[in-house]
């Protein structure tokens, strides 16, 4: 036993973030944790790795049967613990060698840096590790995925025994997840241990060799994935019978409202990003659009929202009049927008709950450009209540919410304006399975209140589930259409959306 | 990201303890201070600071920023002096002038800041001395000397204490508070420097708000310019020079983030009276120039700072 955490404890004020979870870690073990948002896995893993000080908790954390007491993230990382955030800790104007060495600069005479030095250290650990890659490039030229191997790698060079990944696959696409998963793997036989957080639980049950699930700040049990099954796991998580997970379909298909015609867009430098996409999309319908990352899924919404691209060829009509080529006019014309970028394009953190919910639909509740403070609480409550948004008050900063929160704000945001056509990307990325339940909820709703619904997703099963028709995008057009949810196969999207046979192993 | 959670008002609060406290300070500490002619004389001071400021605030919310209001109050109050002496032009003509110069001063900041993309910071930098060279030019670098036809808007009225230059200006603040917090317009201003690229998503046009910001700004230094000049009886080409940095203190005093998206009209003047009390009590504790001038700006370091940590923790 490498990492033993004994009868945890953790209080913010008056809330019990943590409550007497015990926890335990095997060499060579890679050990999933899962729960819902506010489950409590952020809060295990700051104790673990000394964010939160030994003796702002009770309870005791053992590394080889030894007793931890970290005073500083320093101290967990001396003892072997490193920690992979969401969030990449990187300075990418420095080198991938750079990086590695970061806060660890081979010097001579205490200061001056050795380049050369930094530069073999750096390959070698890449070359330990079987990764090809120069330690001379530009840490601002890799993609995400690149960059959360070299994040990896770091702590590995650095004699890291445990590490701890918090949703590294949120940002990856799926054959660069394959990767991911394939050097986890790879790092178990070499007796690392870790701990690995993930929302998607096909990564589990591929890679973990126990479970444990958290619920409210506490354990539920810790299983073996040979004895258990996704659903049963969903099940230990949010603690209730959740039936079907998709909302079952009916045919309400309607006239067509969208219709795109042989569609091309160039980006701003001029480069051919779309082309030659055509569909209809109908009243009462959901239209899925999957791909790989990079596929042009986000593009296309974008671009057909007005928001992105320069338009080379081809027609976009709704009830057939053209639509117009800004968000607010297009927005006018009864499409809206949920980005997948929620902090970027999707909120104002800062402002209110209700601010957010408002800023798309002003008219509504205002007089001759004079806002009716009543007339907007009185819909935004109306609002976040058939959104059933989980929050004290509308006043807070939508910052503060959790991602599932934030997600339905957004989309209440949308939804605000009336919309006939909803173009979703993403919509439960990075969200805990409750309140994604909840987003299919809403789109299912959509669907039955006659509005066409484009779904961009990259999650096959989502894609399936919630999908009445699906087109897979490739480099930009459409790899392949597929006109009945009912039978589809997750193969052949894989195929369509690469191009050949699918790998296997994932889905 | 995680702050703690404080009372909306609670800002508004501590600018009038603050303020409060000033006055009771200077009250206790000098003789007169609290009479009817210190406060009146303070009052009488501030109306081109409290209209700019407004102006500023809004602005501010949008995340832009005008360092030119220095000079184009002297180039308007330099127009509406040369109208009135050399063109014989009455108050009020003269006030339009100096308001549809002031905005249209304005609307270019706003237009080329905003539709060619440049920082205003810069934009306004260049403002600056284009506007104070224009007023140099206009006025042939000599003072234009009014007289009575202008100094009755910035004195006292008869039987009163304060001027009408100090209730219009108290009006305009209150205007410029509702515009900011209770109209879609306002909305747009917040929403535009909160996070530009969500309010577009989110179907906000959002140019306009901008360019709008800068041409209200500009109309208000332009009323401004006529307040200033009626406290001298004159159009000085130099007048308002550092005036930019009173009015951004002004308004940073008053809780206005730098960064755009969060500001307040009402808590600007909160600053202006702040900074214009400390100042006069300054005076009157007979504190030299220069030893006013190192007490103001530490507090006005003070405040940002304390505002700061009031936020991150």
């Amino acid at each position: 036993m490498i990492l033993r955490a004994r009868h945890l404890t953790k209080r913010f004020g008056s809330v019990v973030a943590l409550s007497d979870v015990s926890f335990d870690l095997r060499a060579g073990e890679i050990h999933a944790l899962c729960g819902e948002n506010g489950a409590g896995k952020s809060t295990l893993i700051k104790l673990l790795s000394g964010v939160h000080p030994y003796g702002t908790y009770a309870g005791h954390i053992e590394i080889d049967a030894g007793e931890a007491r970290f005073r500083s993230v320093r101290d967990a990382a001396a003892a072997g613990i490193a920690v992979i955030y969401q969030e990449l800790a990187f300075v990418d104007e420095l080198t991938v060698a750079e990086n590695i060495c970061l806060g660890t600069e081979p010097a001579r005479w205490g200061f001056w840096l050795d380049r050369n030095q930094a530069q073999r250290r750096a390959a070698e650990v890449l070359a330990r590790f079987g990764i090809a890659l120069d330690p001379a490039t530009p840490m601002r030229s890799l993609g995400v995925a690149q960059k959360q191997l070299v994040e990896i790698v770091k702590a590995l060079a650095r004699d890291s025994r445990i590490l701890i990944l918090d949703e590294p696959t949120a940002a990856l696409a799926e054959h660069e997840v394959e990767r991911l998963l394939a050097m986890l793997e790879e790092l178990r036989g070499r007796g690392i241990a870790c701990i690995y957080i993930s929302h998607r639980l096909d990564e589990v049950f591929r890679i973990a060799d126990r479970i444990t699930v958290l619920r409210d700040g506490a354990t539920v049990c810790t299983l073996a994935p040979a004895a258990t099954d996704a659903s049963a796991v969903v099940r230990h998580m949010v603690g209730r019978e959740i039936g079907e997970l998709y909302p079952r379909k009916a045919r309400l298909r309607g006239p067509a409202l969208l219709e795109v015609e042989d569609l091309a867009v160039a980006d701003e430098r001029g480069r051919q990003r779309l082309g030659g996409i055509s569909f209809a999309l109908h009243a009462g319908e959901v239209l899925g659009v999957g791909g790989l990352m990079g596929a042009g899924r986000t593009e296309l919404l974008m671009h057909l929202y007005g928001a992105w691209g320069r338009r080379t060829a081809g027609r976009v009509t709704l009830s057939g009049r053209p639509v117009p080529g800004e968000p607010a006019s297009v927005l006018r014309s009864g499409i809206a927008l949920v980005t997948e970028d929620r902090r970027r394009f999707g909120l104002h953190v800062e402002e209110s709950i209700a601010f957010n919910l408002s800023l798309s639909s002003l008219g509504a509740v205002s007089r001759g450009g004079l806002l009716r403070p009543g007339a907007e609480q009185k819909r935004n409550a109306d609002c976040a209540r058939s959104l059933r948004l989980k929050a004290d008050k509308l006043s807070a900063p939508a910052g503060r919410l959790s991602g599932g929160n934030q997600q339905k704000v957004v989309l209440g945001k949308a939804l605000l304006t009336g919309p006939r056509v909803v173009l979703l990307d993403e919509p439960t990325r990075g969200i805990d399975i409750g309140a994604k339940l909840e987003i299919y909820r809403l789109i299912d709703g959509l669907r039955a209140d006659g509005c066409a619904v484009l779904l961009a997703t990259s999650e096959l099963p989502e894609l399936i589930g919630l999908s009445d028709r699906i087109l897979m995008m490739r480099d930009g057009a459409i790899g392949g259409r597929f006109e009945d949810g009912a039978a589809i196969r997750p193969e052949d999207l894989l195929r369509a959306a690469i191009g050949a046979a699918p790998r296997p192993g994932r889905l | 990201m995680r702050r703690r959670q404080f009372p909306p008002q609670s800002d508004l609060l501590v600018l009038l303890l603050v303020l409060g406290a000033l006055v009771a300070l200077f009250g206790l500490g000098t003789d007169g201070f609290l009479g009817k002619a210190t406060l009146g004389s303070i009052a009488n001071r501030i109306p081109a600071l409290m209209l700019v400021s407004t102006g500023m605030t809004l602005l501010m919310v949008t995340g832009g920023i005008d360092l030119s209001v220095g000079s184009v109050l002297g180039l308007c109050g330099a127009a509406a002096g040369v109208l009135m002496v050399d063109d014989a032009w009455g108050l009020g003509p003269a006030l339009a002038a100096s308001i549809a110069l002031g905005a249209l001063v304005g609307s270019i900041n706003g237009w080329i800041s905003v539709k060619l993309r440049l920082p205003s910071f810069i934009v306004t930098l260049g403002m600056l001395e284009i506007a104070r060279g224009l007023a140099f030019l206009a006025t042939h670098s000599q003072t234009k000397y009014i007289g009575a036809a202008i100094e009755s808007v910035g004195a006292p009225i008869a039987g009163w204490v304060v001027s009408p230059a100090f209730l219009i200006a108290l009006g305009i603040v209150v205007l410029g508070q509702l515009l900011l917090s209770r109209t879609v317009f306002g909305r747009h201003l917040v929403a535009v420097g909160g996070n530009v690229e969500a309010a577009a998503i989110s179907g906000v046009a959002v140019d306009p708000p901008r360019i709008w910001a800068h041409a209200l700004l500009g109309g208000l230094t332009g009323l401004a310019a006529v307040f200033n000049c009626s406290r001298l009886g004159s159009a000085d080409p130099n007048a308002g020079v550092g005036f930019e940095l009173s009015v951004i203190a002004a308004v940073v005093v008053g809780g206005t983030s730098l960064r755009g998206g969060r500001g307040s009209v009402l808590k600007s003047l909160l600053g202006v009276l702040i900074v214009a009390t400390l100042e006069a009590g300054l005076v009157q504790m007979g504190a030299s120039e220069p030893v006013k001038r190192v007490v103001t700006g530490c507090v006005i370091v003070a405040a940002v700072l304390a505002d700061t940590w009031r936020r991150r923790t």
